[in-house]
């Protein structure tokens, strides 16, 4: 009994181990690479994994010194922060208005409005790479300043409803009483006790952001206006070229920080995307 | 006290439609305009002969179905979509159906094993896939490089793994798998700790082993979160374009092309607008079963 308890602990670390390496190697590998001088980089006779020459600065010193990396960090920020705006100014009221005053059929609009969450990218960019020509927008961050927010609407007023509905209406029927408007109330009251609700909205539309590709690669086309989505594989390659070193500091640096925000509130995109399907 | 109480009451029952209106009425406006006429004109488009750079634009039928249904890359890109997408979510499954045990009890270390496993997921899938196309250089891959030192291949033949049709294949493939692993993992993580504890408890007092709790128990109980696991993973991998434009640009010899970045290539690079437009209708057929069987997944949740 005690032997099998122990070799089950083993298994259980071996598994874990596994998957930790899988996953989280190319990463490492980022790490790597962007400390490595070059000579070193691109020596097939050395070991991969150690530092057969002195671990070298000049990769970071490239990329924020003689490209655009820079640039596109602040455009990818800039956009990220007016999308968010965007989607909680259309969010909010949407959500609460669903969850709360419409009754069934709210709820009935609110799944149709979640189902258009599967409506991907490659299915719009088409015709949208005309409308947003015909705006005049082509080639401005604009573009997916105006687009975004329908990726990330569906499911900021999906995981809304859900966060609005565990509310107690005493709360919003107390404040009635108590001479507030229902308008008021929702202003005064629910969206202040909503705050974790509405943070999490604001970093799972940050992140999307961050993540697209469809859009941004098909609307624009100058160096300097890149997101660092697409300016990092499209133009840190200069012909043929690859500037590993820098191109793995890119990744690990744009990677890592938006990484950390979305792991703390996980269980929060976790429980939207369950679709009720779990009750806990 | 008591009127307090009826006053309370009603109105807590009564709901403000035209104030419900008017406060989602923007936002369903916003989606009508940029998902609902979008789509609608992507349907137009694929009747139509739009090119990029031309204004004139005339209805030519079902052209563009005809030449695209004649040309070989389109159904290598079909059938690529459709064995991707198979491949990857079986993989996935067996993957993040194990991982999920294993996450389940807390251990030490539990916080930053789950930071670990998660970065693929949460990173932005084009940069961590150029950290794939790194590991897979043709020259300086690291997974030659090891399989060299322990013999298994020789110096001078090594693999070109995104340079030969089956080993680019298998490649996408194991990206869509790496990126998709850590967000079914947490799913089902979600899915596992909702089971009450006392069924498998009952189960292996009756003298049920693992394997039979495994499948007879736990496994069926955990039917409606796979399902929300794979009809994701399966959007995902279906309609994504970034891991092939990266890794393999739909090459060698189209060998990787799928239904979205053959989309892309004809309708964007290529310029013909109406072509690109009617390959990329063909996600809608996936795309409206996978919706058929979210809503039957919400329709339970709502009723039980």
């Amino acid at each position: 009994m005690m032997k099998q308890k122990i070799i089950s602990k083993i298994i259980h670390k071996v598994i874990l181990a596994i998957f930790v390496v899988l996953l989280a190697f190319p990463f490492f590998w980022m790490a790597i690479a962007t400390f490595k001088q070059d000579g070193d980089l691109y020596a097939t006779q050395n070991n991969p994994f150690l530092f057969n020459l002195a671990p070298t600065m000049a990769h970071l010193r490239y990329l924020f010194g003689q490209t655009d990396y820079a640039r596109w960090l602040a455009n990818t920020t800039l956009v990220g922060v007016l999308v968010v705006a965007i989607t909680l100014l259309l969010a909010i009221p949407a959500a609460y208005a669903l969850a709360r005053l419409t009754g069934r059929w709210g709820e009935r609009l609110g799944i149709a409005i979640f189902l258009t969450y599967l409506v991907p990218p490659t299915l719009l960019f088409i015709p949208m790479s005309r409308v947003v020509a015909v705006l005049g927008l082509q080639d401005t961050i604009w573009a997916l300043v105006l687009v975004y927010p329908s990726i990330t609407l569906p499911f900021s007023i999906w995981l809304l409803m859900g966060f609005f509905k565990s509310i107690p209406r005493e709360l919003e029927d107390a404040a009635m009483v108590d001479g507030l408007t229902r308008f008021g109330a929702f202003v005064k009251l629910v969206v202040p006790i909503s705050i974790s609700g509405i943070l999490t909205v604001v970093i799972f539309s940050f992140t999307l952001v961050t993540q697209e590709f469809v859009y941004a690669v098909t609307f624009i086309s100058p160096r300097s206006k890149q997101m660092v989505g697409v300016g990092v594989p499209n133009f840190l390659v200069l012909g043929d070229v690859y500037y590993w070193g820098g191109l793995m500091a890119a990744c690990l640096i744009a990677s890592l920080p938006v990484a950390f925000v979305y792991n703390l509130f996980l269980d929060r995109f976790i429980a939207g995307f369950t679709v009720g399907a779990v009750k806990g | 006290m008591a009127v307090g109480q009826a006053k309370i009451k009603s109105i807590g029952a009564a709901q403000s439609p035209l104030l419900g209106f008017a406060m989602f009425s923007p936002a369903i406006l916003y989606i009508v305009l940029v998902v609902g006429a979008p789509f609608l004109l992507a349907i137009f488009y694929a009747f139509s002969d739009a090119r990029i750079g031309s204004d004139s634009l005339h209805f030519v039928g079902l052209e563009n179905f005809r030449s695209i249904l004649q040309s070989p890359s389109f159904r290598k890109a079909l059938q690529n979509s459709i064995i991707f997408t198979i491949c990857a979510q079986i993989i996935v499954m067996v993957c993040a159906n194990i991982l999920s045990i294993a996450l389940e009890k807390p251990f030490r270390g539990r916080g930053l094993v789950r930071f670990l496993i998660l970065l693929p997921w949460v990173a932005p899938v084009s940069l961590g896939t150029i950290g794939w196309k790194w590991i897979l250089d043709s020259i300086y891959s690291v997974i030659t490089w090891v399989l060299v030192w322990a013999h298994i291949v020789k110096p001078y033949n090594t693999p070109m793994w995104l340079g030969e049709p089956k080993l680019a294949m298998a490649s996408v493939i194991l990206v869509h798998c790496w990126r998709l692993i850590p967000f079914s993992t947490v799913i089902l993580l979600a899915g596992r700790t909702a089971i009450p504890k006392e069924i498998p408890e009952a189960a292996a007092i009756d003298g049920a082993g693992f394997w039979r709790t495994l499948f007879q128990i736990n496994l069926p109980m955990m039917v409606p979160i796979i399902s929300v696991a794979v009809l994701f993973g399966t959007i995902f991998t279906f309609t994504d374009m970034t891991v092939v434009y990266i890794l393999t640009a739909g090459g060698p010899f189209d060998s990787t092309q799928t239904l979205p970045s053959y989309a892309f290539a004809t309708g964007i690079q290529g310029s013909d607008l109406a072509a690109g437009a009617a390959v990329s209708l063909f996600l809608v057929p996936v795309l409206v079963v996978i919706a058929y069987f979210m809503l039957r997944l919400a329709h339970r949740a709502e009723v039980g």
